[in-house]
Order: C-alpha cells, then sequence, then structure tokens
C-alpha cells in the first residue's frame, strides 16, 4: 500500500521556500500525531486471520497490509481501541502504555 | 437599449439576429445583445456595465446571491447563460456564504469565477473573504455599495466594503459605468498575476452608479481575449499530482504565510499600474493606477474622494476654480493596496487636504481618513487635514455640500474651524 511516511521537515530560509498560500503535494507529513494516546491495540499474529476488517473501521486509516499480514502505523494511532472491540478472533488487545514518569502498569 | 456604433460593421453576423436588428431599431433590446463588436457604444446602468465586462472575461463558475442593488448584475449574467452568449456554470446557492465557497472551491481546480454582493450579503461573506485571500484564490468580486443594517436600509454607502478592509482582498472603487465595465477586466489581470493572486472586490456606489445609465464603450472579444489570456494556475487540482489544499499551519510556520499576503499586496502596486498600461495601449482608456489627482498641480486644498462622488467633486472644482479658488481633487481608486506615494506627496504640495468618509468608525472618524492620515503623518508635512462624513444611509451629497467641505477647509486654514471632523448635512442641530 502506498502510504506516505514522515518526511524530516527542512525549516525554511528564505520566504522563497514557501508555497503561494496553503498548498502543498498531498501526504507530506513532517510530525508523527499519536502523543495523547494512553492505550496501543498490540495485534496476535497468530491469531489474525487476515479478514481486514479493522482496517475497516479505524478512524485513523493507520492499519495496513505488509507482506499480506496486518501492520499498524503507530505514528498516527490514536489509541482509541476499535480495532480490538471489532476484531471477531480477538487478535488486538489494547494495552497501557508506558511512558516517561508515568507508571508503568 | 441604445446603441451607436463607432466602429465597423459587426462580424459574424447570423440572418437571424440581421432579421432581429431590422425589426427592432426602436425596441428596447437586452444590454448583453450588443457584445463583441468593435467598438460599439451602448447606453447602460452601471450593474450591466459589470455584466458585459464579466461576460467579456469568460469566467468558468459564475455563483452568487441576488440583494439589491447587485440584482441586475446576476440577472443579466443569468440571461447571457440562459440565452448561450456565456458559457458559464451559473450556480444558484442558497446564501452568500456559499457563493463565495463555490467560487473558493472552482478557483482551486484554475476555474476562473466571478461573484457579486452587497451589504448585508457581504458581511455574511465575511469568513469566507479571509479564507479566499488566504487562500489565494484569484477570485473577481462586485460589490454594490450599500448601507448596513440597523437601521435597515437599501440605500447607498461605504460602510460594507470599507468595514471589511483588512480581510486581505484588493479594493478597487469606480467612479462610473465605463470604470466598471473596464475593471472587471483589468481586475482579473490584476488578481491572476503570479506575483498577487489575491482576489479583487470591485465596487460600484449603491444606485448612484449600480441603477444609474450611461453611454460606455464595450471591448470586442477578440481584444479582451488578446488582453486576458485564460487562467493558469500554479495549484491546479489534480489525480496525477495530488494536493493537500487549504491546511492548517501552526505557530511556526502561521506568520509567513500572512507575510506572504502582505507582500502580494504590495507587489500588487506595480500590477496594477502595469495593467492600466497595457489596457490603455489596447482599448485607449486608463485610469492611473493606485489613485488620479484632479487639477492638483497648483492646489492649495484638495478633496479626497471614493467612488461615484468624484464625478460631482470634479464638477464643484471647476466651478471653484472659475471662481479663482485654488482647489483639486484626489480620487482613491485603490484602499488596498493604499495610494500611501501619492497621498505623501500630494502633501507635500498643498495646505490642507479634506477626506469625504461615506462610513464612519463611530466613536473616532472615518475609514478612508485614518487611512490618508496615516499616510500624510509619515510625510510629516504637517498640513491641515479635516474629515466629512457625509452620503450615509444613502443622502445625497450634493454640489453645496461640497462646496461647504471647501468652505471648511478654507476655515481651518484660517483658524476659524476647530473640528477636524463634522457630519455634512445632518439636518438636525446637535449639541456640539
Amino acid at each position: 500500500m502506498n502510504r506516505p511516511s514522515i518526511t524530516k521537515y527542512k525549516t525554511p530560509e528564505h520566504i522563497s521556500e514557501y508555497p503561494i498560500g496553503p498548498c502543498y503535494q498531498a501526504g507530506h507529513l513532517v510530525t508523527e500525531n499519536a502523543g495523547w494516546r494512553t492505550e496501543k491495540p498490540i495485534l496476535d499474529k497468530e491469531k489474525c486471520t487476515g479478514c481486514f476488517y479493522c482496517y475497516l473501521c479505524c478512524p485513523e486509516g493507520v492499519i495496513f497490509k505488509l507482506d499480506g499480514k496486518i501492520e499498524i502505523d503507530y505514528s498516527f494511532c490514536k489509541g482509541c481501541g476499535i480495532c480490538a472491540r471489532v476484531c471477531k478472533s480477538e487478535a488486538i488487545v489494547m494495552i497501557r502504555e508506558a511512558k516517561d514518569g508515568a507508571d508503568g502498569c | 437599449m441604445l446603441v451607436e456604433k463607432a466602429g465597423e460593421a459587426p462580424k459574424e453576423i447570423s440572418p437571424k439576429r440581421q432579421k432581429e436588428k431590422q425589426t427592432e431599431t426602436s425596441a428596447k433590446k437586452p444590454v448583453h445583445e450588443t457584445v463583441g463588436k468593435p467598438r460599439e457604444k451602448v447606453f447602460a446602468s452601471g450593474n450591466e456595465a459589470v455584466a458585459l465586462g464579466v461576460r467579456l472575461a469568460r469566467p468558468h463558475v459564475i455563483s452568487a446571491y441576488p440583494i439589491t442593488p447587485q440584482t441586475t448584475v446576476v440577472e443579466r449574467l443569468s440571461e447571457m447563460v440562459e440565452d448561450g452568449s456565456l458559457k458559464s456554470e451559473f450556480m444558484h446557492v442558497e446564501s452568500e456564504h456559499s457563493a463565495l465557497s463555490a467560487c473558493m472551491g472552482a478557483s482551486s481546480i484554475g476555474a476562473r469565477t466571478f461573484t457579486a454582493t452587497s451589504s448585508q450579503g457581504l458581511l455574511y461573506m465575511a469568513e469566507c473573504l479571509h479564507y479566499a485571500s488566504g487562500g489565494r484564490f484569484p477570485i473577481v468580486m462586485m460589490n454594490a455599495n450599500r448601507s448596513l443594517a440597523l437601521p435597515w436600509s437599501i440605500y447607498g454607502d461605504q460602510r460594507d466594503s470599507l468595514s471589511l478592509l483588512d480581510c486581505g482582498w484588493i479594493q478597487v472603487y469606480a467612479e462610473d459605468a465605463q470604470e466598471s465595465l473596464d475593471m472587471v477586466i483589468q481586475s482579473y489581470a490584476i488578481a491572476e498575476n503570479l506575483k498577487v493572486l489575491t482576489p479583487v472586490m470591485l465596487n460600484l456606489d449603491g444606485f448612484a452608479l449600480t441603477h444609474t445609465y450611461e453611454v460606455l464603450e464595450v471591448p470586442s472579444s477578440e481584444d479582451v481575449d488578446a488582453f486576458l489570456p485564460p487562467f493558469q494556475t500554479p495549484y491546479k487540482m489534480d489525480l496525477n499530482s495530488p494536493k493537500n489544499m487549504a491546511f492548517s499551519s501552526g505557530p511556526g510556520d502561521n506568520m509567513q504565510f500572512k507575510y506572504q499576503q502582505h507582500k502580494a499586496m504590495l507587489d500588487a502596486i506595480d500590477v496594477i499600474r502595469d495593467v492600466d498600461e497595457s489596457f490603455f495601449r489596447l482599448f485607449g482608456r486608463r485610469y492611473g493606477g493606485l489613485a488620479e489627482d484632479y487639477r492638483c498641480d497648483d492646489a492649495e486644498m484638495v478633496l479626497v474622494t471614493l467612488g461615484s462622488i468624484t464625478g460631482t467633486c470634479r464638477v464643484v472644482v471647476d466651478e471653484l476654480r472659475q471662481e479663482g479658488w485654488k482647489v483639486g481633487l484626489l480620487k482613491i481608486r485603490f484602499m488596498r493596496p493604499f495610494p500611501e506615494k501619492e497621498i505623501m506627496e500630494l502633501s507635500c504640495r498643498v495646505r490642507a487636504v479634506g477626506v469625504i468618509d461615506k462610513d464612519i468608525s463611530f466613536g473616532y472618524e472615518g475609514t478612508v481618513f485614518t487611512n490618508v492620515n496615516s499616510a500624510i503623518a509619515k510625510a510629516r508635512t504637517g498640513i491641515l487635514t479635516m474629515n466629512f462624513i457625509a452620503g450615509l444611509g444613502g443622502r445625497d451629497i450634493s454640489r453645496q455640500d461640497i462646496r461647504q467641505m471647501f468652505l471648511h477647509l478654507q476655515e481651518g486654514l484660517l483658524g476659524l474651524e476647530k473640528n477636524s471632523m463634522q457630519f455634512i448635512n445632518l439636518r438636525v442641530a446637535i449639541d456640539e
């Protein structure tokens, strides 16, 4: 699948390096957007049947297939848990994410 | 409809059309029946002049909602689309907010677009005005200057557009019907210039200009096509090169986009002058860029005007000149970009400048005056400036009123008049 990857942002040094008005090539992502996630979906690849229903339900579009296997893009997953809820094989579980300074239970 | 041909015979007249011409010589014909012939003269209102100009500019999309006194512009345009003489998509929308939003959508895929509004409709568009200028969509809009409610009124003053002076649009004010038609065509050339890419609001005084009939010359479509090639947006929405349009921008980059808008507006100054010159070479008419001075060469007192009142003011200046007064006028054509240089230069030559404002920022002064005074302050000439609030809610500004303004200026120079701002022809006594 043709997923955009994060591009390192080059800070413009001259105004001419900015586009004229807020318009640029689609898929130019320069920052991760997952900072408010408290729980993280973990996929059990043994249980996963590859039905791809989680892909249909994911509101952020972060679930994709790589070499026939389901993958989750954690750079943009907000941890809403819909994928875990809808998975008929119970292949996805939400686990509390450890963060610096937070209790890692 | 009176038509006088000053040029050669019209080309490609269909037999049906010829028959119509023979049978309708004295009958009133729709004004748009007359475009496309070389150097033709028509008798048309300011609104009809705008419609004729729009047809010559060939917009792909027209999206508008009717409002007095703009209505006849969109009526004429929808007739032109209906009879096939204008190949545009005419979008009937449910509001002015939608009208301008539709124009933005069309403009984003590279379409040339037109809309028109007035007064309350313009205010209803306010959110989209900033959106369109920030998105750098070169939309051209006609605004019929009309008073704002309350009290409700359909008559003219300039509080609508001047209260939206900071919305990032180029603002031009026409004096007569010919300038209205010509400025529709020039506005597209200015807005679509790649250094500018900023929408243009063309203002016509409600009724005084929108509904007054005048003789005007209609350029041929061949000439306008040569003057105004089809718009090529650098950011066309394209399946092969997908774009993220109208994106957000945080504090790290947002200000840079605002600087770009400011710079584009300043760059428009040269573009406006160049477009006016190339228009002159092709059509024989020019308007002088951001402002035009009239009999200012040896003038001691000058009145600054905006819009159709300029015509009356010219007459009074001529009368007073005959009586030996050294007076002149400066017609501001563009409020944004502002003719700062012209006003600074003028303030070095004259002793007093009066500004007629058909608007007021309550509790302070007229918006035009604020802008003129700012330029004069930068020139550090320290000349006398006075503000005349007149014509609010459609009240006529008479020749006598304008004479009164020059008298106030004279008294100011003699130290007899201390008020720098006053209401002209208020008709009641006030406690001052």
